[in-house]
């Protein structure tokens, strides 16, 4: 199975200490210690959903096991336990964006639901008919459907930035499409589907400059990268807890205090409420507003383990390795023949989508998977990205710091056997 | 590597390259377009059918091999027969293909279809090797847009 481009590979840096010491934590990975029929997993679909570290199970067991009790309700010694450390999660989550306050970061289900969050309760409430919200050609769905859906309800345009043929945001269209009417900026930080890297302090910065308000969904950049709300100065910012190694069910929405203050609570029900009678009823104050009901506690103090865990190995050695996984991963899979790379930016997260000529990502996806290879075989939720590049599918192989080179070699492998297959 | 080759038998790879009845047929009298929301795929059957019979039948789009093969094996099954006996392979090959692992009873008027037996064991891919079909029973019901779901 050598081939020559392989030789050429095996010269690539493979196996420097702090490589070693990141290939360690594979072991904190129960999920990752299996094989399926006699063959080892090898996990390359972190962009749809992470693996759980130990700790991060052990966390959500622990509260189940000892500390169980509704939050911000009891009097009791067990619901004080649990508020104590869901407000901990909360200020986890605080530390890790970088804002100023804990009473800034609101718990959601996941990215999803704090984008519909804001253009429920910010876009319905300012949007109005004429006005415009700017979006990229690069979307996840759910940062394209929210916004289609209040535009509809106010009469408000949907604009869309496009991407040149690397999958890079075209920022001078950009710039053209900004003008006082946009009042809202939604942008992803990574694309999910490309891996793109968009500069979004910039994009913040000029968008401001015309009034709009900008929200960055952060679902494919918070497992990779460290973020600085502060230094990007967005007005929003999402992300979800199992794309970054945290449980399902729970993510995070930064938003400026000052803006979040004058929105409409999104749900109604318990805890978000100061006082209610039949006539009025006054909001409780940030961020419980917009925390109807009984949260995800055992999925909020998942998250904060998670975040932990992620701090503990540091984003410096997490980027570095993933960097050279993503090189090595482009080299090696570009050196296969009718071998397409979708996405080539400059600056890139490790995300490798890839089209075969011949062979449909999703006949990809089956084959592999009986080497027991995970990877993504569709749209990933992004068809105008898809429809962008003329294609209706990609296979996608996506990174995290847990990955080898090995698992990168064993893709390759069988993406020869996916051929032979259809020779 | 063996369940690969029970779902990608030499006879599906042969039709997913060389897809027959493949093209537009501008003077159909059915037309329905069926979409796979899952993956993205899409594709639009041609059907003519005379007195009950189905006389001409075609198919356009794109997707996977199972899809693409399963299309092009239908529509070659089809030319000269009845709606009824239509519908009642659509019956036998749906039991096919979701049938447990092991179960499966082949029909023996399946004839070539027999060929998509090894998609029992991809579940996940049931949908691929049914798209043509549900687009066809569309198309035989005067619907011009269906989806797998």
């Amino acid at each position: 199975m050598i081939r020559s481009g392989d030789m050429e590979l095996q010269n690539l840096p493979k196996g420097d200490d702090s490589v070693k010491d990141l290939l360690q934590t594979r072991d904190d990975f129960p999920a990752l210690q299996q094989s399926l029929q006699g063959k080892p997993l090898v996990y390359l679909d972190n962009a749809a959903t992470t693996q759980t570290p130990r700790s991060v199970i052990e966390a959500i067991k622990n509260f189940y096991e000892c500390h169980k009790a509704n939050v911000h309700r009891g009097v009791h010694q067990l619901s004080i336990r649990a508020t104590k450390q869901y407000e901990q999660a909360r200020s986890k989550v605080q530390r890790l964006l970088g804002a100023k306050d804990a009473h800034e970061i609101v718990f959601v289900r996941g990215a999803t639901e704090g984008i519909n969050l804001v253009a429920n309760s910010y876009g319905l409430q300012h949007l109005q008919a004429g006005d415009e919200v700017l979006i990229t050609e690069m979307e996840h769905h759910s940062n394209i459907v929210p916004w289609q859906m209040v535009c509809e309800k106010r009469g408000a345009k949907l604009k869309v930035a496009p991407m040149n043929e690397k999958g890079e945001l075209l920022v001078e269209e950009y710039a053209r499409l900004l003008n006082p009417k946009t009042r809202m900026v939604a942008l992803a930080h990574i694309s999910n589907a490309l891996g793109t890297i968009n500069p979004v302090a910039e994009l913040t910065a000029m968008a401001h400059k015309q009034g709009a308000v900008v929200l960055i969904d952060g679902a494919q950049a918070v497992p990779h990268m460290a973020v600085d709300v502060l230094d990007l100065d967005c007005d929003f910012y999402v992300f979800s807890s199992h794309k970054a190694f945290g449980p399902t069910g729970i993510g995070a929405l930064y938003g400026k205090g000052a803006l979040l203050e004058t929105m409409q609570p999104y749900q109604g029900g318990g805890d978000m409420i100061s006082s209610v009678t039949f006539d009025k009823t006054t909001y409780n104050r940030l961020p419980y507003k917009f925390e109807a009901g009984t949260p995800n506690v055992a999925g909020a103090i998942g998250l904060g383990a998670a975040i932990d865990y992620l701090g503990a190995i540091g984003y410096d050695a997490i980027a570095a390795h993933e960097q050279r996984l993503l090189e090595y991963g482009t080299r090696a899979l570009a050196a296969i023949d009718g071998l397409r790379i979708i996405g080539t930016a400059a600056a890139k997260a490790s995300v490798i989508s890839f089209v075969l000529e011949g062979v449909h990502p999703h006949d990809i996806g089956t084959i592999v998977d009986q080497e027991a290879i995970a990877i993504r075989a569709g749209h990933h939720c992004a068809q105008p990205t898809m429809q962008h590049f003329g294609v209706p599918a990609t296979a996608r192989a996506s990174f995290a710091f847990y990955n080898s080179f090995e698992d990168i070699d064993r893709l390759v492998a069988t993406i020869h056997k996916v051929q032979e297959v259809f020779a | 590597m063996s369940d690969l080759r029970e779902l990608y038998q030499e006879v599906i790879i042969d039709h997913s390259k060389r897809p027959r009845n493949f093209h537009v047929m501008p003077d159909a009298k059915q037309i329905s377009v069926g979409h796979n929301p899952l993956c993205g795929d899409k594709m639009t059957v041609f059907l003519k059918v005379d007195d009950g019979r189905i006389t001409d039948v075609s198919f356009d789009g794109t997707g996977c091999a199972i899809s693409m093969a399963s299309a092009s094996l239908m529509t070659e099954s089809l030319k000269g027969k009845s709606v009824a006996e239509a519908v009642q392979l659509f019956g036998m090959f749906h039991e096919l293909v979701t049938s447990e692992p092991g179960q499966i009873k082949i029909a023996e008027a399946l004839g070539k279809l027999a060929a998509f037996a090894g998609v029992c064991e991809f579940p996940i891919r049931v949908k691929c090797a049914s798209l043509a079909w549900h687009t066809l029973r569309a198309a035989l019901e005067g619907k011009q847009e269906t989806t797998t779901e």
